[in-house]
């Protein structure tokens, strides 16, 4: 295969890693609206716990994306 | 990379010197005044601006100082729940760190270029999202080691690991808090500049399919331009958010040197 096309595939590859950082972080927000939803009260406590579960959950697809633009445009 | 007709997404990222500062130099390191520098010091006089009109410690606060003082008390409460009563001192720099994060986020999202102006997010490159992240981490750093010395590495060992663990659980945690840095800049640079990214592209799709015909640009280009418009209101959404998650992780790291754990 020629060097240039398999980066480009390796980019492409690369966004299944963004949709699966996707099901993470609708995975985090759908299990704190199920608790919130179930004790209002308590929510407003939890959020800061759920921005640091989302920005765990969401910089795996950020690191993606970098793998992608690394392919594209360093490599 | 762009070719003729083709929408260039990542130009936007261009660094240029501005003001003809092209050669200015300082032991042979060039410190040319750029776009970059540029919005930094706009996001430095916006935050400024809006500091001091908000200290007038009237009694009855006015709509301003009640602006400044939701965002100072959003902070402390931020510190308070995160690190607890001595986490206070941290306020200042934590404030500091948001707004300037926030404000460099919704500058650069600023629609400028109707007036011919392209905006700029500093907050798009590693080597300014890196600085901020390294002050934060040198803060845990230097806070770690001044108030515990070298019981700050107890940090490596959770409590009640055995000790047979200990030889495994030491180098994972220890590799876990080196990544800090990096996880925390690189999160900020790669939500913003993939956010900036889509817009482009997508801004790309709308042109591009308006000079193809009207029946591409009725279909694909006003499509596109609906996408874009809820896209940019994402990206507002996002650059809040990035800025509230980088001061939360610094007060959560800011916990681990303040009071381990």
């Amino acid at each position: 295969m020629d060097a240039e096309a398999a980066k480009l595939l390796g980019a492409g590859l690369a966004a299944i890693g963004a949709g699966i950082a996707a099901l993470g972080v609708g995975n985090v927000f759908s299990s704190f609206l199920e608790g919130a939803l179930r004790n209002p009260g308590a929510a407003d406590g939890q959020q800061g716990r759920l921005f640091i579960g989302f920005a765990a959950a969401e910089l795996l697809g950020l690191l993606a994306f970098v793998i992608a633009m690394i392919l594209v445009f360093v490599a | 990379m762009a070719e003729s007709g083709k929408i260039d997404p990542m130009h936007q990222f261009a660094i240029e010197p501005l003001f003809g500062t092209d050669h200015l130099s300082i032991g042979g390191f060039n410190i040319a005044f750029t776009n970059s520098a540029l919005y930094m010091v706009a996001a430095a006089v916006v935050l400024w601006i809006f500091v001091i009109g908000g200290m007038k410690r009237e009694l009855v606060p006015g709509r301003w100082q009640m602006a400044v003082e939701y965002f100072t008390g959003f902070i402390k409460n931020l510190l308070i729940s995160n690190v607890g009563e001595g986490g206070k001192k941290y306020i200042p720099y934590v404030f500091s760190l948001f707004m300037f994060i926030l404000l460099a986020n919704l500058l650069g999202l600023l629609p400028l270029g109707l007036v011919g102006v392209h905006p700029f997010t500093f907050t798009s490159h590693f080597t300014a999202t890196g600085v901020l992240a390294i002050m934060s981490f040198s803060i845990v750093l230097i806070v770690g080691f001044w108030k515990h010395g070298l019981h700050f590495f107890s940090l490596f060992v959770p409590h009640g690991t055995p000790l047979p663990m200990i030889p495994v659980i030491f180098p994972i945690e220890l590799i876990s808090f080196m990544v800090r840095p990096f996880s925390l800049g690189l999160r900020l640079f790669v939500a913003m500049t993939a956010g900036h990214v889509l817009l482009k592209v997508l801004a790309g799709f709308v042109i591009n399919s308006s000079n193809a015909g009207p029946g591409f640009g009725l279909t694909v280009g006003a499509a596109s331009f609906v996408l874009m418009i809820g896209i940019s209101a994402l990206e507002v959404l996002v650059a809040v958010i990035q800025a509230y998650v980088f001061a939360l992780l610094t007060s959560v790291y800011i916990n681990d040197a303040e009071n381990l754990h």
